[in-house]
C-alpha cells in the first residue's frame, strides 16, 4: 500500500545542538555563496550516458524477449501448439483489417477490444462513482465503518464470476450481467483504500484544519481531498486491473462481441493462433491501462 | 495586571490502558496583552499540551482557560498557532497555503483582492514574497517554518501560539529565525505564548519564562521575568551580565531541581 505517499519529508533532522554552544555569537545574517558553476558537458558525453542508461534497461528486456520467444518455440515443435513464426503471421493478417463486420459472431478484433473496453468502462466507472463516496464516508465516520466492515470482509474475496447468475437474474440479459460482475468485482478495491485514504489523512493536517475553522466544504475540498487522491488512485489501478482481468471470463460465458468471447469463438473453431494473439492483447491492453493510471498517480505525489 | 490570556486551575488528564494519566495538574498561567511569554521544561512535562488547551484543540478535565475574557470553547482564528513540523499542505503553494487562512478569516468582509493583498503582506513579513509559488517540498525547512509564522500572523490573532516552531531547524537557522520572529513581534506587538526547550531562545526572545515541573500531573514550577530592555539584540546581550544571569536561573531550575534521569 501506498502508505508512504503522504508522510512527509524530513529536510532538516532534529539534531539537538551541544548545549554549551555558542549560539549567541553566531552571525545571523544568509551567508552569500557564489552561485554553483554548472558544468558544460559536451554534447557527445552526454548523449553517452544516455545511451548507455537505455541499455542498461533495454539489454535485459531484449534477452527475457528472446529468450521466450525460444522457449515458445522449442515448445510449439512437435505439439499442437502454433509457434511464433505462425502466430506472427496469424496477427499480421488480424491487425491487418481489424474493423470489418460480417455479422454479429464475426467481427475484428478491434470491435471486439473496443467492446470489452466499453463494458469495462462502464462497470468500472459506476463502481468508483459508487465505491470512491461510499470509501470516503466509511473512513470518516466509525459508525458506518463498523456497519459494513463485516459486509465487505465476507463478499470481497468471492470469485467475480459468482455474481455472473444473479446478474443474468436481475438482468435478464447478457451484456448488463457482464457489466454487473465488473462493477462488482472493482468496486472492493476502491471502497476500501479510499477509506483507507481517509482514516490516514495526517493528524497535522487536520489540526491545520481545527485551528483555522475551515468550513466542512473546504476541508474536504483543499484537505481531505487532495491527502487522499494518492490512496483513491491506487484503489483505481487496482481496480481496473481486476476488471480487466475478469472481463475475459465473464464475456467467455455471456458471448456476444468481446476479446473474452472471440477468445471461446477461437477455440470452437480451433484457431490456437488467434487464441494466442488475444492472449497478448488482453496483456498489452491490461498494461497500457496499468501504466496510463501509473501515470496519473505520479502526477498526484506531493514529495 | 491585566490578564489578556489566562489558564486557571486547569487539570488535564488522558485515559490510557493503564487507567487515567494525570498530565497537568493545577496549573495557572496568565499573559498580558503584547506580552511574550514562553513555557520551558523538560520533554514530557506537558508544556505542549497546556498549549493545545490554549489552541483549544484539547478541552481541560477542569479548570478555565480564557482569552480576551472569553472562555477558550475550541479553536478559533483569534489564536493563530504555529507547529513544530510546519503543518504546510504539500499540495499547495506558499501562498495558497496562507490564503487559506486569510480567506477564512476575512473572506467574509473583503474583496478577492485585498485577500490576496494580505497574503502577500504576511509573506512579506516573514521575507518569502520570492516563495510565494513554490510549494513546500521546494523550500527549505526553515523556510517552511517561516510560511507556518506568516499563515498564523496573516489571521491577525490576538494571540499567536507557538509550539517549539524552531525544534526540527539546524542551529544557525534557528537563531536566524530567532532574530526574524524577535523583528516581526516588535513590529506587529502580538501577544505570544511559545513552547521550547532551548534556555537562550526563552531567554532572548520572552519577557517572562514560565518553567515547568516534569510529569506526570506537571505544573508551574517557577516564573522567571526577563527585565532586559527592548530591542533586544543578540550580540550585545552575550555580554550582558543579566543575560547570563537569567540564563542561569532557568538552566539551574532544568538541571538542578527538575533534572530526570537520561532517558
Amino acid at each position: 500500500m501506498s502508505a508512504a505517499i503522504l508522510t512527509h519529508e524530513k529536510f532538516v533532522t532534529d539534531a539537538p545542538a551541544p548545549a554549551s554552544a555558542p549560539v549567541a555569537a553566531v552571525k545571523a545574517e544568509p551567508v552569500d555563496l557564489p552561485p554553483p558553476v554548472r558544468r558544460h558537458t559536451p554534447l557527445v558525453e552526454r548523449y553517452q550516458e544516455e545511451i548507455a542508461e537505455f541499455l542498461r534497461h533495454a539489454i535485459p528486456i531484449a534477452f527475457g524477449m528472446v529468450l521466450f520467444v525460444v522457449a515458445w518455440a522449442l515448445v510449439a515443435k512437435g505439439s499442437a501448439l502454433p509457434g511464433p513464426v505462425k502466430t506472427w503471421h496469424s496477427a499480421v493478417q488480424v491487425f491487418g483489417d481489424p474493423f470489418y463486420r460480417k455479422g454479429p459472431n464475426d467481427q475484428g478484433i478491434g470491435w471486439n477490444i473496443l467492446n470489452s473496453l466499453g463494458r469495462v468502462g462502464i462497470g468500472f466507472g459506476l463502481a468508483a462513482l459508487i465505491g470512491i463516496p461510499l470509501g470516503f464516508m466509511i473512513g470518516r465516520f466509525r459508525f458506518l465503518a463498523g456497519m459494513t466492515s463485516p459486509i465487505v470482509s465476507l463478499l470481497r474475496p468471492v470469485s467475480p464470476l459468482a455474481w455472473l447468475p444473479i446478474g443474468l437474474l436481475v438482468f435478464k440479459a447478457a451484456n448488463p450481467a457482464a457489466i454487473w460482475v465488473i462493477f462488482i468485482s472493482s468496486i472492493w478495491p476502491m471502497i476500501i483504500n479510499t477509506a483507507a485514504g481517509v482514516r490516514e489523512v495526517p493528524q497535522d493536517y487536520l489540526n491545520v484544519a481545527k485551528v483555522l475553522n475551515l468550513s466542512e466544504w473546504k476541508v474536504f475540498t483543499r484537505i481531505l481531498f487532495p491527502a487522499v487522491l494518492p490512496f483513491m488512485l491506487t484503489g483505481i489501478r487496482l481496480a481496473i486491473g481486476v476488471a480487466w482481468l475478469v472481463i475475459v471470463a465473464a464475456e467467455m460465458l455471456t458471448g456476444g462481441v468481446g476479446i473474452g468471447f472471440w477468445v471461446w469463438d477461437e477455440w470452437n473453431n480451433l484457431n490456437v493462433e488467434h487464441i494466442i494473439i488475444a492472449i497478448f492483447t488482453v496483456g498489452i491492453v491490461g498494461f497500457l491501462l496499468e501504466q496510463a493510471l501509473m501515470l496519473l498517480a505520479r502526477r498526484f505525489e506531493y514529495r | 495586571m491585566e490578564k489578556f490570556v489566562s489558564v486557571e486551575q486547569a487539570n488535564m488528564s488522558f485515559k490510557t490502558k493503564h487507567g487515567s494519566f494525570i498530565a497537568l495538574k493545577d496549573v495557572n498561567v496568565s499573559i498580558r496583552e503584547g506580552e511574550f511569554v514562553t513555557l520551558i521544561g523538560h520533554s514530557g512535562c506537558g508544556k505542549s499540551t497546556l498549549l493545545n488547551m490554549v489552541a483549544g484543540l484539547l478541552q481541560p478535565s477542569s479548570g478555565v482557560l480564557l482569552c480576551a475574557g472569553r472562555e477558550i470553547a475550541g479553536p478559533g482564528p483569534d489564536r493563530g498557532v504555529v507547529f513544530q513540523n510546519h503543518s504546510l499542505l504539500p499540495w499547495l503553494t506558499c501562498a495558497e497555503n496562507v490564503y487559506l487562512a486569510v480567506e477564512r478569516v476575512f473572506g467574509a468582509t473583503e474583496s478577492k483582492a485585498q485577500l490576496k493583498a494580505r497574503t502577500l503582506k504576511a509573506l512579506e513579513l516573514v521575507q518569502l514574497s520570492h516563495a510565494a509559488d513554490k510549494r513546500p517540498n521546494e523550500i527549505s525547512g526553515g523556510m517552511k517554518q517561516r510560511v507556518g509564522i506568516a499563515r498564523a500572523l496573516s489571521m491577525e490573532p490576538k494571540v499567536l501560539l507557538l509550539d517549539e516552531p524552531f525544534g526540527a531547524l539546524d542551529a544557525l537557522t534557528r537563531a536566524h529565525l530567532q532574530d526574524e520572529l524577535l523583528k516581526i513581534v516588535t513590529k506587529t506587538g502580538s501577544t505570544v505564548l511559545m513552547v521550547t526547550h532551548d534556555v537562550d531562545e526563552a531567554v532572548l526572545l520572552s519577557d517572562r519564562i514560565v518553567m515547568m515541573t516534569n510529569g506526570p500531573a506537571a505544573t508551574v514550577g517557577d516564573i522567571v521575568e526577563v527585565n532586559l530592555a527592548r530591542p533586544r539584540e543578540r550580540l550585545a546581550l552575550v555580554k550582558d551580565n543579566r543575560y547570563h544571569e537569567l540564563r542561569g536561573r532557568v538552566l539551574e531550575f532544568l538541571y538542578q531541581k527538575q533534572l530526570r534521569p537520561a532517558a
